[in-house]
């Protein structure tokens, strides 16, 4: 996947976390949480889902990782490389 | 010697000790609030419809349709649990009807007892179900798993939802659940634990199909070809039970603060009892179940000549009818004037919710006077004619001061509830 296929793939993730929110006027370089009502329990959600989708391991000591739209990004681009497209 | 404590005549007690019903919101298979539940009660509506579940395949079941979006965001729906998600509507639809300043009411002063019959079944299957897509691996297991199964996660939905610091918990009796969960409201404010009591009770089963593959091993899953027609207490070609969900929450209030606040009044909390039968995992006790109808009576301070309507727990399984029946027959007895009815054969049985819900759709009759019927019984179990039974269509009765609701449960739980008219 390419770094625009793994934007889609999250906006996907966040949309069935977050159905009430309006993701059009997302943000990539505001975090998540300045944007969105999200918890904790969302951003296990969100890991959760990388997994289940795309077989994506995010360690804990990474959670940091996905504050952000282009941080996680920036951060799944080489975990996904290798992850056919849609 | 407990019993004791207790009998005094309701209307000798001071008005703080006397608890009444001030609001009911509750989703049956055939309505979304009591005006239409009633209206289908008394028109012979059914709400038992065609249902497809995991594993068990095609079968019958009471489908609630409420608007689950009226007091819940879309996250929150994929979040919680169905059960949790009905407590909301039923709650949020029950402090509307009472009428309560709720904006300004002390939080802190309110307290949610939701009677279940069991929780968390539905979302273990399905997590096991998800589960098996990934080799059983757990780390594909949800972390929402835990607060969707523990045993209070139905009442506590409730307080996430509407803001209550006060306390709340479930209460597990099996099928005499939805009383079990009024009485514990009408005692937490006899003791001056909370204000306002949001308690009731609610059932999600329908989702599991554990729930009905069990009442199939054990010949009590009903079957027919008009879902309407399946479920037939009393009648002889009953066979067995359909299972339904829903809930009904009430807010009891002590009847000082209700007429201090001008508030309508359903009616008041008589009497109630409960006990147990220590006698059998599932086949019921009518000696036991007698005397919790006695004990009920007797703290209402009334004999059984002034019962008006008896709402009949009788799920539609030939033990579980007649051993009720011959329970009333007894109690009864004496009482020639008194109605029987069920609500089981127009929505399947609710379960945990069964015993809320069967309550709510006599209480109209205390202000229109009628007593609503049991559908289905064309042929009568003569174990089961007792002789008010009202079958088939709804029947005048004038002036209704009060209702006894039966609501028996496995492992020999029974409860017993009384409506006074004010």
């Amino acid at each position: 996947m390419i770094r625009a296929e793994i934007r889609t793939a999250v906006l996907d993730i966040l949309s069935d976390i977050a159905p009430d929110e309006d993701l059009s006027e997302l943000k990539d370089d505001v975090s998540f949480r300045e944007q969105l009502e999200l918890d904790s329990m969302d951003f296990l959600d969100i890991v959760m889902e990388l997994r289940k989708r795309y077989r994506v391991q995010v360690p804990e000591e990474d959670y940091m990782q996905l504050s952000s739209m282009a941080s996680t990004v920036s951060y799944l681009e080489p975990l996904m490389k290798e992850v056919a497209s849609k | 010697m407990i019993a004791g404590k207790f009998d005094s005549l309701c209307s000798h007690r001071p008005d703080e000790q006397r608890i009444v019903i001030t609001g009911i919101g509750l989703t049956a298979p055939n309505g979304n609030d009591l005006g239409e539940f009633r209206r289908n009660l008394l028109a012979g509506t059914s709400g038992v419809v065609e249902y497809d579940i995991r594993y068990v395949g095609k079968t019958l079941a009471g489908v609630c349709r409420f608007d689950e979006l009226r007091h819940q965001g879309r996250k929150d729906l994929r979040r919680g649990t169905r059960a949790g998600s009905i407590g909301i509507y039923c709650s949020q639809e029950a402090i509307k009807d009472s009428g309560l300043d709720w904006a300004n009411f002390d939080k802190d002063q309110v307290g949610i007892y939701v009677g279940v019959t069991e929780h968390g079944n539905v979302e273990t299957e399905n997590e096991i179900y998800s589960l098996k897509g990934f080799d059983y691996d757990t780390k594909f297991w949800s972390h929402h798993h835990n607060p969707r199964t523990v045993a209070n996660n139905p009442a506590g939905e409730i307080s996430l939802n509407m803001g209550i610091t006060g306390p709340h918990y479930t209460i597990g009796a099996a099928c005499a659940a939805g009383n079990a969960g009024l009485i514990q409201g009408a005692q937490m404010l006899r003791l001056g634990e909370v204000d306002l009591a949001l308690a009731g009770g609610v059932s999600e089963s329908i989702h599991t199909f554990g729930i009905f593959a069990s009442f199939k091993s054990q010949g009590a899953l009903a079957a027919h070809d008009d879902p309407t027609k399946a479920s037939r207490p009393f009648d002889m070609r009953r066979n067995g039970i359909v299972v339904a969900e829903g809930g009904c929450m009430y807010t009891l209030e002590r009847l000082s603060d209700a007429r201090a606040r001008g508030a309508k009044v359903y009616g008041e909390l008589a009497g109630y009892a409960m006990n147990s039968d220590a006698s059998d995992f599932v086949l019921p006790n009518p000696e036991r179940q007698a005397q919790c109808v006695r004990l009920a009576l007797k703290r209402a301070g009334i004999g059984p000549e002034q019962i008006d309507i008896v709402s009949t727990h009788a799920t539609g399984t030939a033990s579980g009818d007649t051993q009720e029946c011959t329970a009333l027959r007894e109690v009864f007895a004496g009482s020639p004037r008194t109605r029987f009815n069920n609500a089981k054969s127009f929505i399947g049985h609710a379960m945990g919710a069964a015993g809320a819900l069967e309550l709510a759709g006599n209480i109209p009759a205390t202000s229109d006077g009628m007593c609503h019927a049991t559908l289905n019984v064309d042929e009568l179990d003569p174990d089961c004619a007792l002789p008010g039974l009202v079958i088939g269509d709804p029947q005048e009765l004038g002036q209704v001061d009060y209702i006894l609701n039966n609501s028996f449960g496995m492992l020999g739980i029974n409860s017993v509830v009384i409506i006074k008219r004010l």
